[in-house]
């Protein structure tokens, strides 16, 4: 076989090193591909270093109490003992608060502009709730402090004593600072988070699912309710629960507004005190070992419950969009 | 697909009427919602500037804040602040949050990629105020100080995950055909991934990293005790540093008039930052998707 | 469906009737050279099995089409040429193809040089959208880090070989993607051409374009003859009777028929080549 041409050279003297970093032949991509992945893992080592790091700041905490630190309620850095109840107690009110004011605001807000509003003005709305966070919590703070808490004291807390007074809840002294108004606080800046996750989810819902209901003659909200919802059902509470995840870890705005009184009180117009605003006033400025621990104990428990109101979150919205992925095909 | 659409067959008038008026009722409800909804937003807005136009002034960005007794001042050390802080955190964040995003657009199917974009999506989701927690006895006990390179990485760590989910994403929507057209010409993948995947996707990647920079410029719990705070001048990169969102902080719980006018003043310059940055990302976008 | 698997009938390469312009130097008459050739080769995505063992040489400077009905493997077969098929995952291929006579799938050779020398143009015209037209013809050189001393002639040269350069030379700024389809697809043939390739695999480079600019692709294939080695998949017939020297069919992931293309559409050996060819399935 004669060629006439030199054979073409095709290949490469690969370094001895190449091996190490995975089968490929091809010495750059080796490289880039490795040193891609390192900072891939870095995403992971930074959340297992986390949790490592708060847990061993936190152990002469756990030592000292065991798991009387989240059944006491004294909070009492003179006498030197620790309990994380009230703050618990406080976020988790908080929390919850916010997310019975925001979740039927937010789904209204996501089934209007994924199914009724008309479409030019979608996204101009779209835009100014997403703007709603991106205004910074301590903004959010400043603006309760002096525009939300003095409504609250005046109007809205009075109003509720007079009709609903009779239930504990919305008794006691009305001084704008407390629970309530940390929990419209929170249910505000929440409020974007949940809207905007439950539209895309909305959006992942397929198309045949609407029109079959359409089809069949139905009006549009039961196109809706009929077509839309229970396949976005999985997805549209992942929303909700990452909303509840960004409530529970919020800090400043909350702190400025919820009174900052390690106290549990029935009633929604007394102040509290929240797990991150108890880091956010005395981390700084903790200095013996133990109250640093305590600290540090509040401070993984917060991480714990959001990491992992975060991971079943996560689940449930990918359980939609996955299913979007599958009906596509 | 549920059985419950049976009853929409039988349509007698008055269940016709009855529906009509619900389904009236909470398209109403939806658009009353949404209204309520910008209340807040228009409030904040309106006493920003309201409240703090009149503190903007030459002063504020070019003095140094004044002790509690003395009129006037700004606050010139805590924009530069910001920015230093900002920019720092970019440096630190946005390059492994590129490449970890490339990582897991290009060679990310396997289980690894899994957990990896699992992890980016949680971390998202950790209480900003636990990252201080995290950096401070990383950064700050270890050096034994209060610094701007643990504020910067604080505020990095936060940057990360959502620049890895971005880059990610956008380089998916690249499509597998000019992965091709590179490969077919006989470039080694990481220079296709580069040169064309990566510059491809940069304008969209570039509105991601805009979004991330806004939101971590009104961060304040993870600075509190990370940067701290700092009545002058930074001194360097291994010192405590002032910045709006802290500085925004601790005027408004102070009982002074004063400060109470500087602190809006200063919200009113951070959101308008915050928002410039926004509103230019999407226009961004927007030029992206017409340009096409 | 009931016919017997035959034994491929292979018979080319064969002497052709138009000999190729012998390059500079070569000797009187000699053997046909071959320039690709596969062998045994076999390809799958995951355990689905794509290719059954094609054993074809490939002559240099001819056209050879391949043809078959969608499925039949033949995509993936011009992909295996040149190593692209395991860019997908889960692809895998075994057997050989030697490039003048070096098996581009030996152990120490990197895939990224094999696709220098053996080009590859795709169904869908795929120009860079970041790069101006100019751009794009030198992004093989360019990104691959060579150094272009004149880049303005390789431009002109390029274009004016797949003749596009008098439609395009007043607008070498502009982006590829403002061209139409069939400008797109032979800016994509200048594009590979500026690597001087010597063999060119195109994967149904005209289903995309209209029958105009499909004929000026034809046309430029004509061209391309003299001094490329050309693999076309198609799936249209009359334009591998247009084109090609040779024509393969391939069924199923096997080579049916492979020969003189001539032979092919006028009295094929085997029934399966006949009924296809003649559109009674496909």
């Amino acid at each position: 076989m004669s060629s006439v041409s030199n054979p073409p050279s095709i290949v490469r003297r690969t370094p001895r090193w190449l091996p190490l970093l995975g089968r490929s032949a091809n010495p750059g991509d080796a490289v880039f591909r490795s040193v891609s992945r390192l900072f891939a893992l870095l995403i992971l080592v930074l959340v297992l270093a986390m949790a490592a790091q708060m847990a061993f700041a936190a152990e002469e905490s756990f030592k000292e109490f065991g798991w009387g630190f989240i059944t006491s309620q004294k909070w009492d850095p003179v006498g030197q003992r620790y309990g994380a109840l009230p703050f618990i107690f406080g976020t988790v009110v908080s929390s919850l608060l916010a997310l019975l004011l925001a979740v039927p605001v937010a789904l209204g807000i996501a089934i209007y502009l994924s199914e009724l509003a008309p479409l030019w003005l979608r996204k101009p709305i779209g835009f100014l709730v997403e703007l709603l966070a991106a205004v910074p919590s301590v903004v959010y703070g400043l603006w309760g402090v002096f525009v939300l808490a003095p409504l609250m004291a005046t109007t809205v807390e009075p109003a509720l004593r007079s009709t609903l007074g009779f239930l504990p809840l919305f008794s006691g002294p009305n001084q704008g600072f407390g629970m309530l108004s940390g929990g419209v606080i929170l249910a505000i800046m929440i409020l974007p988070t949940i809207s905007s996750v439950s539209r895309e989810v909305l959006q992942a819902v397929p198309a045949n699912l609407r029109e079959g209901a359409i089809a069949l003659g139905a009006t549009r909200w039961e196109v809706v309710r009929v077509g839309v919802l229970p396949y976005a059902r999985p997805g549209l509470v992942g929303a909700v629960i990452l909303g509840l995840g960004r409530a529970l870890g919020e800090t400043m705005a909350i702190t400025m507004l919820i009174g900052n009184r390690p106290e549990i009180s029935a009633s929604l117009f007394a102040p509290s005190y929240t797990m991150a605003s108890v880091l956010a006033n005395e981390f700084a400025e903790a200095s013996q070992d133990l109250h640093l621990a305590a600290l540090a104990e509040i401070s993984l428990l917060l991480f714990a419950v959001t990491l992992l109101l975060n991971i079943v979150a996560r689940l449930l919205v990918w359980q939609v969009s996955r299913g979007e992925a599958k009906g596509a095909r | 697909m549920s059985t419950r659409a049976a009853p929409l067959l039988e349509a007698s008038d008055s269940s016709y009427k009855l529906r009509k008026a619900k389904d009236r009722l909470i398209r109403g409800l939806c658009v009353a919602f949404t209204l309520l909804a910008l209340v807040p937003l228009f409030s904040v807005l309106y006493y920003l500037t309201a409240r703090g136009i009149g503190g903007v002034n030459l002063a504020f960005f070019t003095e140094l804040p004044r002790p509690v007794g003395e009129t006037g001042g700004g606050m010139a050390n805590s924009i530069v602040g910001s920015a230093q802080l900002v920019g720092l955190a970019c440096l630190f964040g946005i390059p492994p949050g590129l490449l970890a995003g490339i990582y897991l657009a290009e060679s990310g199917k396997g289980g690894l990629a899994k957990v990896i974009r699992f992890t980016a999506d949680v971390l998202a989701g950790v209480p900003s105020i636990t990252v201080g927690v995290f950096v401070y006895s990383l950064l700050v006990l270890t050096l034994g100080r209060f610094s701007m390179l643990a504020g910067a990485v604080a505020l990095a760590v936060l940057m990360v995950p959502t620049v890895t989910r971005t880059t990610e994403e956008l380089m998916r929507l690249v499509p597998e055909q000019l992965r091709e057209a590179g490969l077919g010409l006989g470039l080694p993948r990481w220079r296709v991934t580069l040169k064309i995947t990566l510059r491809t996707a940069l304008p969209g990647i570039a509105t991601g990293i805009m979004l991330a920079v806004a939101r971590v410029a009104g961060e304040t719990a993870p600075l509190l005790f990370t940067a701290f705070s700092n009545r002058f001048w930074n001194d360097g990169i291994d010192q405590p540093v002032s910045s709006l969102p802290v500085q925004i902080y601790t005027y408004a719980v102070s009982p002074f008039e004063d400060w109470h006018q500087q602190a809006w003043a200063a919200a009113f310059v951070l959101v308008v930052f915050i928002l410039i940055l926004n509103i230019t990302a999407r226009l961004l976008v927007r030029h992206r998707v017409k340009g096409r | 469906m009931n016919l017997e698997p035959a034994e491929p009938v292979v018979t080319a390469p064969t002497p052709k009737v138009k000999a190729p312009s012998a390059p500079g130097g070569a000797e009187e008459p000699s053997a046909p050279e071959v320039k690709l050739s596969a062998e045994d080769l076999r390809a799958r995505f995951g355990t689905t099995q794509v290719l059954k063992g094609i054993s074809m040489p490939i002559e240099a400077r001819t056209v050879t089409a391949v043809i078959g009905p969608s499925g039949c493997g033949k995509s993936t077969f011009v992909r295996c040429l040149n190593r692209m098929h395991e860019v997908a995952p889960g692809a895998v291929v075994e057997g050989r193809v030697l490039l003048d006579g070096q098996d581009i799938y030996g152990a120490q050779v990197d895939p990224v040089l094999v696709r220098r020398h053996i080009g590859m143009v795709f169904q869908k015209p795929n120009p860079f959208p970041t790069l101006s037209i100019q751009d794009n013809v030198l992004a093989g050189l360019r990104l691959n880090g060579t150094r272009v001393p004149n880049p303005a002639e390789v431009v002109e040269r390029r274009l004016r070989q797949v003749a596009l350069w008098d439609e395009v030379k007043d607008g070498l700024d502009r982006s590829g993607t403002s061209l139409s389809g069939g400008q797109q697809q032979r800016l994509c043939i200048a594009r590979s051409l500026a690597l001087e390739p010597e063999v060119l695999l195109m994967d149904e480079p005209c289903s995309a374009l209209d029958p105009i600019a499909t004929a000026r692709v034809e046309e430029l294939i004509h061209e391309l003859r003299a001094d490329y080695t050309i693999v076309i998949v198609t799936h249209n017939m009359q334009q591998a009777a247009r084109v090609a020297d040779t024509t393969a069919f391939f069924y199923m992931g096997e080579l049916v028929e492979y020969d003189q293309t001539d032979v092919i559409f006028t009295r094929p050996k085997q029934r399966k080549t006949e009924d296809y060819i003649t559109g009674r399935f496909g």
